[in-house]
């Protein structure tokens, strides 16, 4: 098991590397860069000067190999260097919205879980008769529906009937407070991005716990669960439901993994200040150093999550044993 | 659906009302102002550095400008009016001297940063040849403006000297400039890049704290100036880009305002939405698109094919109706429309593009493509990837030159890549440029149709000899009169003799706010009127 567990985090650094070799080189084929977009603010007279100055201050006139060198140089002492665009340190510019991204992807999680797993062992259950098509028709539309567009209808729908209930309309607040300072405060806020990413992500979740658990319920052992007269309930529980969530943990953790840089429209929707929006910025501005720190976070947080996934492979299945 | 119209329409009939009555010069001044309260605002952008010498764009004036004070300003109680300047620091507007070659400031004492430090004119000084002298290594965006300065010089410490090389009407509309940010000597000789992430200044609100990407916040300077003033006891400028949120932050009162601007629909949704909780303010905007040919692609680099995108274009017809769905409304030449050097109505319909034959027009153009021999011209027009209003004009566009038989596509870029193919690949056949300035100062904004050599804005690739000179001569005529002569000469050249670019329609801002915010004029721009000490909230 330590064994596993050692390969698994030493994996992390070729993976690392590949991702910042390709985040590199791949952002430098865009035209333009940092500097030139900061001139363009009024079209208006464009300083030849001041573009050459701002473009030696962060060193884009260097050759690229020596671009590239400092940024390899960089990563291995810690020093992931400050923002292009704002001139911050990238660890204060991340920090603030890390909390955030994470906080909506635990609340995102636990919503689709709470949705998912019940509604899919249920509607497993009750295979082809109406709460069947009940729960597929509520998970298609999921599916079928992008999150940031729930968002809207949300922040739409709250605008209207508070309007109508009570004469003055609401919408959640735009600006963030950590959970410990003002809980209430915070929830309001990312109740309602929680709610529509975790709805999306439930429906993947509970079309994978019905179709895995229509599997399991075939399955020799629940057959003879069942003919040794053991109650449906604990066959369900017991035996069923722990098995058919191997597949099911594995979507969660790609799905909490993607939720952690993915929620780029649904930030901006609800203005959250996240890892997602903070994402898109970064490559609208030019700022090299800022998106190649989120993606080496982001492949961080993928490569991790697989790794908790693994792990609870064997919890859920003792069959599985780590070599 | 006809009942909906009815009420859409009546709606917006208040909301216009409202409009007037409040955005009318002196309406709001007509309550007592209240002091307290937190003014909360959306900004669409987050400022890249602090330092407003350095910087461009209008999502740093938003946030940053109530920290500091100009030396001279527009009026902030009659922004809309062009050429209305007042001082700021100083203590009265001067009038030139030495031949108009020179103009001496008195600056006010007892101003203080809000480190306690005073403000003198040493620190006027200091402020002015890092924007007009910048040493080496230090950025200013605007140095340009300032060719006419030849010192700025402080004989004492209340008083700073600009001697200029030649007399400029153009000289007092830059030194108005907004993002003149006036800050301490002693930090800039500390170190000439200490503003870039640092603020301290002297103006209405003191730094009160920054989340990065989501908020910049300030409080009342309980020392400033202008005695009584702020009122409000503090802001937040939240950053907000999606448009459809900042619309719906100000309809659930999230926020109050945003200052940049909304597109009509939004407005009107709004007003429908809120009532008499909402008022709107609208101005012709200092910001225009420029359909810029590049002159070094042919058949591009043949007046006759120029003159038949312009003549191909009705702009009288696309105010009236683009105006209901963009940011564009007034028809104008190179000056900023209603501006003293701008050409009136009679004077522009002699211009290619702006007759009022439109049948003739369009004739005229599918005549010169002819004879250019190129009757079935194809093209791509090269646009930036913003909605408003840059698709939207170039989907016009397109529409206008199908009228006489051009096939044209567009080709839309994000923001980089856009000025990445104007400035460095050129290989573009016809593109949108604009010009979008702060003080409405036509001298120097025409400078967009000078020879490419001689200014850094041009991406139409020419030399214009004859512009460059009217360009000059302009800027070194002291009587209005002749000023506006020249201008016209020019803006016949520039726009109908030789097509080097052509001017789509002037942009329109349309500010719709929560009623309770009192005490803020729309300007012609942006960037101006920015420093909010005379808003005060009626709640």
């Amino acid at each position: 098991m330590y064994q596993y567990v050692l390969k698994r985090l030493l994996l992390l650094f070729p993976t690392l590397l590949g991702a910042a070799v390709l985040v590199f080189f791949l952002m430098r084929l865009i035209p333009g860069d940092v500097c030139e977009l900061r001139m363009a603010g009024t079209g208006a007279y464009f300083d030849k000067e001041a573009l050459k100055i701002c473009q030696d201050e962060l060193g884009l006139n260097r050759p690229i190999l020596v671009q590239f060198w400092e940024f390899i140089r960089g990563y291995a002492t810690f020093n992931f260097g400050d923002s292009m665009y704002t001139g911050r340190p990238i660890v204060e510019e991340i920090v603030l919205r890390f909390q955030l991204s994470l906080q909506v992807a635990i609340m995102a999680t636990i919503t689709a879980i709470l949705i998912a797993i019940p509604l899919g062992t249920i509607s497993a259950i009750k295979q082809n008769t109406w709460i069947d098509y009940g729960v597929r028709a509520f998970s298609i539309a999921g599916i079928a529906m992008p999150s940031f567009w729930l968002g809207i209808l949300i922040i739409l729908g709250l605008l209207i009937t508070t309007k109508s209930w009570f004469g003055a309309a609401w919408m959640p607040p735009i600006q963030y407070r950590p959970l410990w300072e003002d809980p209430v405060y915070n929830l309001t806020m990312l109740i309602w991005p929680a709610v529509a990413t975790g709805y999306r992500y439930s429906a993947v979740a509970t079309r994978m716990t019905r179709s895995a658990m229509l599997e399991v319920l075939r399955e020799d052992y629940v057959r003879t669960a069942r003919a040794k007269g053991l109650l449906e309930k604990i066959i369900i529980r017991r035996h069923a439901l722990k098995n058919s969530l191997l597949p099911v943990v594995t979507v969660i953790g790609i799905e909490f993994a993607f939720l952690m840089g993915g929620l780029v429209v649904t930030e901006q929707v609800f203005n959250l200040n996240g890892l997602g929006k903070l994402f898109v910025e970064s490559v609208t501005n030019f700022d090299y150093n800022m998106t190649q720190a989120l993606v080496m976070l982001v492949v961080a947080v993928f490569v991790l999550t697989n790794f908790v996934v693994d792990v609870l492979y064997g919890w859920l299945d003792p069959r599985i044993h780590y070599r | 659906m006809k009942t909906f119209a009815m009420k859409t329409a009546a709606a917006f009939a208040v909301g216009a009302a409202l409009a007037l009555s409040a955005g009318a010069p002196g309406a709001a001044q007509a309550a007592t102002p209240k002091k307290g309260g937190i003014l909360k605002y959306v900004v669409p952008a987050e400022p890249p550095s602090f330092d407003g010498h350095r910087e461009t764009s209008f999502a740093l004036i938003h946030p940053i400008a109530p920290f500091y004070s100009l030396l001279i300003r527009v009026d902030p109680s009659v922004p809309y009016k062009s050429g209305n300047f007042v001082c700021d620091l100083c203590t009265e507007m001067p009038k030139p001297t030495d031949g108009g070659k020179t103009y001496t400031f008195k600056i006010r004492r007892g101003v203080q940063f809000s480190d306690g430090t005073e403000l003198t004119a040493h620190d006027v000084v200091a402020t002015y040849q890092k924007i007009i002298f910048p040493p080496q290594g230090v950025a200013s965006a605007r140095k340009a403006f300032y060719v006419m300065v030849d010192s700025v010089t402080a004989p004492d410490p209340y008083t700073v000297v600009f001697k200029l090389k030649y007399p400029s009407g153009a000289f007092i509309p830059a030194l108005a400039n907004p993002y003149n940010f006036i800050y301490s000597k002693a930090k800039l000789d500390q170190d000439m890049h200490w503003y870039e992430a640092n603020i301290m200044g002297s103006g209405p609100f003191i730094f009160d704290g920054r989340e990065a990407g989501a908020v910049i916040r300030g409080k009342r300077n309980p020392n400033y100036f202008h005695k009584g003033k702020p009122y409000l006891d503090g802001f937040e400028a939240i950053f907000a880009k999606k448009q459809s949120l900042r619309v719906q932050a100000i309809r659930g009162d999230r926020a109050a305002i945003e200052f940049r601007g909304f597109p009509p629909k939004s407005r009107d949704d709004l007003v429908k939405a809120l009532g008499k909780d909402i008022t709107v303010q609208e101005s012709n905007w200092n910001c225009v698109l420029i359909v810029t040919p590049n002159h070094k692609k042919k058949p591009f680099d043949d007046v006759r094919v120029r003159r038949a995108l312009t003549l191909a274009i009705d702009r009288w017809g696309g105010s009236k109706y683009l105006s209901k769905i963009a940011i564009v409304k007034a028809v104008g030449g190179v000056a900023f429309p209603g501006h003293p050097l701008a050409a009136n109505k009679a004077e522009l319909q002699k211009l290619a593009g702006y007759w009022p034959d439109l049948k003739k027009s369009r004739a005229e153009a599918r005549r010169l493509l002819k004879e250019a021999g190129v009757p079935n011209l194809k093209f791509e027009l090269h646009n930036r990837g913003v909605d408003q209003p840059y698709k939207i004009v170039g989907t016009w566009l397109i529409d206008q030159w199908k009228q006489v038989g051009m096939t044209v596509t567009q080709r839309v870029q994000p923001t980089g890549p856009f000025y990445a193919t104007l400035r460095k690949k050129k290989d573009f056949d016809v593109s949108l440029d604009f010009n979008c300035q702060a003080v409405v100062n036509p001298l120097l904004d025409v400078a967009k149709f000078i020879s490419d050599d001689k200014t850094g804005n041009n991406y139409g690739n020419y030399q214009d000899r004859e512009l460059d000179k009217m360009f000059d001569a302009m800027n070194q005529e002291p009587d209005p009169k002749k000023q506006r002569a020249i201008m016209r000469k020019f803006e016949k050249r520039a726009l109908d003799e030789q097509v080097n670019a052509m001017i789509t329609l002037w942009w329109y801002r349309i500010i719709p706010y929560r009623s309770y915010v009192k005490g803020w004029y729309i300007s012609p721009s942006h960037y101006l009127n920015q420093q909010l000490e005379p808003i005060w909230l009626d709640k």
